[in-house]
C-alpha cells in the first residue's frame, strides 16, 4: 500500500495494518519490527511512513471523563475532533489544540503539538498528566512527569519512537460557550507585526497570517487574530463533514499571480480593530471546512516548513528569511505567524521562546532547495525545524538543532525502542 | 428514552450504532465474548452519554444461555424496546470448502445461534405486543457466490427467517428490520482489498438507525446493493458464473 503524509511527499509502499484491540497491536510488534504507529496520517512529510505501519484507527475509545476534576482517558487513535463533538456540548475544552481537529490524541502527544496559546498555555504535552505505552519488549507500562519521567519527557513530542502510545489522561478545560471572542489587528510591515504579538502577551489565543509575497516596507505585513473564549452560555456546536476536494487539482493554479490575488484580497477583507464572535471551529480549524485540501497543490504534493527563531535576533532573522522567499517567487498559500513561549523538557518537542512561521510550498526541487537553504539560515540564528512538518531536513541539521537527540537516544535505548520502532524521517535523520 | 439490547457489541457496526444510540441518550445493554473489549466500549458509550450501559460476558454460541441473557438484559433495563443481533464471523472459504467440521461451526455461528436468538426474542415481544429486532443479515445472503457461499448461505437463512417472521407479526407492533449491509471496511473484512464500494461502518450504523426508527422491512446498505442485488438474483447462472 502506499502511504504518506499529508503534504503527499513523500510517499512509499509499506504494510499498514489495523489492529483491532491492544492486543493485536502487541502481537503485531511482536511478529514485525521496526514498525511506526499512525494515527490519522496528518503529519505533513515522513514521520509517520515506514515499511510497516500499524494504524491506530479502531483503538477509540473514550475510557473515562472526571467531571469533578476536568480529566479525560482516552486511547490514542481517538481523534480530537471526536473529542470535541462529545466534550464541547458538555462544557469542555482542550486546553492546547492544534489548527486541525484530524489528529489522534496519540499523534497529539507524539508531536507535542502546540496551538495559538502557546505563550500561555505551552504544549499539549505539558498537560498529559499519565500515559500507558506499549515499549519495544511488549510490556506496557504508565508513565508520567513522576513516573518514569525520562520516557514521559521523551514520549511527548518523540514522533512514536519510544513506543506505542496506547491511552492517556488529559486535562481539559471548562468552557460556557462554544464562540470565541475574535479581534482583529491588521500590521502593515514586519516589525509592527512583531510589535502587536508583544502588546498583546495577555490575550488567551493569537495567531496572525502573513503574506510572504510583499517586498519593501511591506514584506511581513500581517492580520493578527486574538481569541477569547466567550462568555454567554451557549454549548451548540455544528462540525459539518467537510466539504471534499474530490482530486488533485492541476499544480499551476497555484501560482505567484493567484496567491498574491489571494493574500491581496484577504489582507483588504480584514478590518482593523475589529471584535466579533466566531464558532470555535472556524478560529481554530479554518481548513477542517475543507476536506482533502492537500490536493490543490496536485499530485506532486507539498512541503509544510515550520521554524521558529529565538527572540533575541529574531526580527532581523526573520526579515533574511521572508527576503529568501520573496525571492524565489515560490508564494505560500498560506503563512502563519506565532509568539511562543518558553520551552518545555520534552526531548525533541519543536517549541523555544521566541517566533514561529508556517507556511507551504509545492513539492518541486527548487523548492526543496530553497527549503534547505532556509534550513541553514533557521540554524545558524539559533532557531529550528518542527520535525511534524518536516519531510527533507538533513541529518546534520537536525543533530544541531536538537541538541538532546541524544540524550533521546539513551532513553530509547533504556527501554528498548532501538530496532523495534522506526520512521522513514528517523532514519533520515541518523536516529538508530 | 429507549432500552436497547445489542447483540455482537464488539462487532465494528453494532459498536457504531451504539455510539449514536448513545449520544442520544439511550439505556443500552451489551452481549459479546471478549469481556476487555466490552468494558472499553461501554465506558466509551458512557462518555457519549448513554444514561445507562451494562454488559454480558457471553458467546453467543452457547445457545443454551440465551434465555438467561435476555432475562437479564430485561432486569437491568426494566425492559427491553429494540434488539440488534449484530455478531459474527466472516467465514474463511477455502477452509470451510475443506472441512466439514468448520462449515458446521460457521453456519452454527453466523446462521442458527440467531435462528435462536431471533426465536427467544420474538416471542418476548409478542407477549409485550410491542418492540423492534433488527438483524443484521448480508447482500451475501441473497445470491451464493463462489467466493463465499457457506457465509452467504448462513446469512440467507437469517433472511428468510426474519422475513417469515415479520409476516407473522405484520398485525402486531412488532417489528422485524432486516439489514444487508454491502461492504464495509471493520476489523472483520481487514484481509479485504477496499475499493469504491466500500463503506465505513459509521455510514451503515446511521441507516441502521434510521431504519429501526422507520420500523422498514428491509434496507439494503448502501442503498445501492437493492439494484445490484435485484439484478444478480434474477442473473442467469451463465452470466454470473463469469463475475
Amino acid at each position: 500500500m502506499r502511504v504518506s503524509g499529508w503534504g503527499g511527499y513523500p510517499i512509499i509502499d509499506a504494510d499498514l495494518s489495523n489492529a483491532a484491540t491492544q492486543e493485536d497491536l502487541r502481537k503485531l510488534l511482536e511478529a514485525t519490527q521496526p514498525l511506526i504507529a499512525r494515527g490519522m496520517g496528518r503529519s505533513y512529510g515522513d514521520s509517520a511512513n515506514h515499511s510497516v505501519v500499524a494504524q491506530t484507527k479502531y483503538l477509540d475509545h473514550f475510557l473515562e471523563l472526571d467531571t469533578v476534576n476536568g480529566t479525560l482517558k482516552a486511547e490514542a487513535g481517538l481523534s480530537l475532533r471526536e473529542i470535541l463533538r462529545v466534550l464541547i456540548k458538555q462544557g469542555w475544552f482542550l486546553p492546547v489544540t492544534p489548527g486541525t481537529s484530524f489528529v489522534t490524541l496519540g499523534g497529539a502527544i507524539a508531536s507535542d503539538v502546540h496551538g495559538k496559546n502557546h505563550h500561555l498555555s505551552g504544549t499539549f504535552g505539558e498537560h498529559v498528566l499519565s500515559m500507558r505505552v506499549l515499549l519495544g519488549s511488549g510490556e506496557v507500562v504508565t508513565t508520567s512527569p513522576l513516573v518514569l519521567p525520562d520516557l514521559f519527557h521523551a514520549t511527548c513530542g518523540g514522533m512514536g519512537l519510544t513506543g506505542v502510545i496506547l491511552d492517556a489522561t488529559i486535562k481539559l478545560i471548562p468552557i460556557s460557550s462554544s464562540k470565541i471572542s475574535q479581534k482583529t489587528i491588521k500590521s502593515r510591515s514586519l516589525e509592527k507585526s512583531f510589535r502587536a504579538f508583544d502588546q498583546n502577551f495577555a490575550a488567551t489565543y493569537s495567531v496572525a497570517w502573513i503574506d510572504c509575497l510583499k517586498t519593501g516596507s511591506s514584506l511581513g505585513r500581517s492580520v493578527l487574530f486574538l481569541g477569547e473564549h466567550a462568555g454567554r452560555e451557549d454549548l451548540a456546536l455544528s462540525l459539518k463533514k467537510p466539504i471534499t476536494v474530490p482530486i488533485h487539482t492541476p499544480a499551476f493554479l497555484l501560482n505567484k499571480l493567484s496567491i498574491s490575488t489571494l493574500n491581496a484580497s484577504y489582507y483588504a477583507k480584514a478590518i482593523n480593530n475589529r471584535s466579533k464572535d466566531v464558532p470555535l471551529t472556524s478560529f481554530f480549524y479554518p481548513l477542517d471546512a475543507i476536506g482533502g485540501w492537500n490536493k490543490l497543490y496536485g499530485k506532486q504534493g507539498f512541503i509544510q516548513y515550520q521554524f521558529v527563531l529565538p527572540t533575541e535576533g529574531g526580527l532581523s532573522n526573520m526579515r533574511e528569511i521572508l527576503k529568501e522567499i520573496t525571492k524565489s517567487g515560490s508564494g505560500s498559500f498560506l503563512a502563519v505567524l506565532k509568539k511562543f513561549g518558553p520551552a518545555n523538557k520534552n526531548l525533541l518537542s519543536f517549541p523555544i521562546e521566541g517566533y514561529t512561521l508556517a507556511l507551504d510550498f509545492k513539492a518541486t526541487s527548487s523548492n526543496i532547495s530553497l527549503v534547505q537553504r532556509m534550513d541553514e539560515v533557521v540554524k545558524d540564528s539559533g532557531g529550528r525545524v518542527y520535525l511534524t512538518k518536516d519531510a527533507v531536513m538533513k541529518e546534520s541539521t537536525f543533530k544541531a538543532t536538537y541538541p538532546k537527540w541524544q540524550e533521546f537516544e539513551s532513553v530509547r535505548e533504556k527501554y528498548g525502542a532501538i530496532g523495534k520502532f522506526a520512521s522513514s524521517q528517523s532514519k533520515r535523520l541518523g536516529l538508530a | 428514552m429507549k432500552k436497547i439490547l445489542i447483540l455482537g457489541a464488539t462487532s465494528a457496526i453494532a459498536e457504531h450504532c451504539a455510539r449514536l444510540w448513545a449520544e442520544q441518550g439511550q439505556a443500552l445493554y451489551l452481549v459479546a465474548r471478549n469481556e476487555d473489549r466490552l468494558a472499553a466500549i461501554a465506558s466509551d458509550l458512557r462518555v457519549r452519554g448513554a444514561s445507562s450501559v451494562d454488559t454480558f460476558t457471553l458467546d453467543l454460541n452457547d445457545f443454551d444461555r440465551h434465555e438467561e441473557m435476555l432475562a437479564r438484559a430485561d432486569k437491568s433495563m426494566g425492559g427491553i424496546d429494540i434488539a440488534l443481533i449484530a455478531h459474527g464471523t466472516l467465514s474463511n472459504q477455502k477452509e470451510c470448502e475443506q472441512s466439514v467440521e468448520l462449515t458446521m461451526q460457521e453456519l452454527r455461528t453466523n446462521a442458527l445461534s440467531t435462528i435462536s436468538l431471533l426465536t427467544l426474542i420474538a416471542n418476548k415481544f409478542e407477549g409485550n405486543q410491542s418492540g423492534t429486532i433488527a438483524v443484521v443479515s448480508s447482500v451475501a445472503g441473497d445470491r451464493g457466490r463462489a467466493s463465499n457461499y457457506v457465509y452467504g448461505s448462513a446469512k440467507a437463512m437469517v433472511t428468510a427467517f426474519a422475513s417469515g417472521l415479520r409476516q407473522r407479526f405484520h398485525n402486531s407492533n412488532v417489528s422485524v428490520v432486516t439489514i444487508k449491509p454491502g461492504f464495509v471496511d471493520t476489523p472483520m473484512t481487514a484481509s479485504s482489498k477496499k475499493g469504491i464500494m466500500w463503506v465505513g461502518p459509521d455510514y451503515v450504523a446511521k441507516s441502521i438507525i434510521k431504519a429501526i426508527d422507520a420500523r422498514q422491512a428491509q434496507k439494503y446498505t448502501p442503498s445501492f446493493w437493492w439494484l445490484i442485488m435485484n439484478i444478480l438474483k434474477i442473473a442467469p447462472s451463465a452470466v454470473v458464473k463469469k463475475f
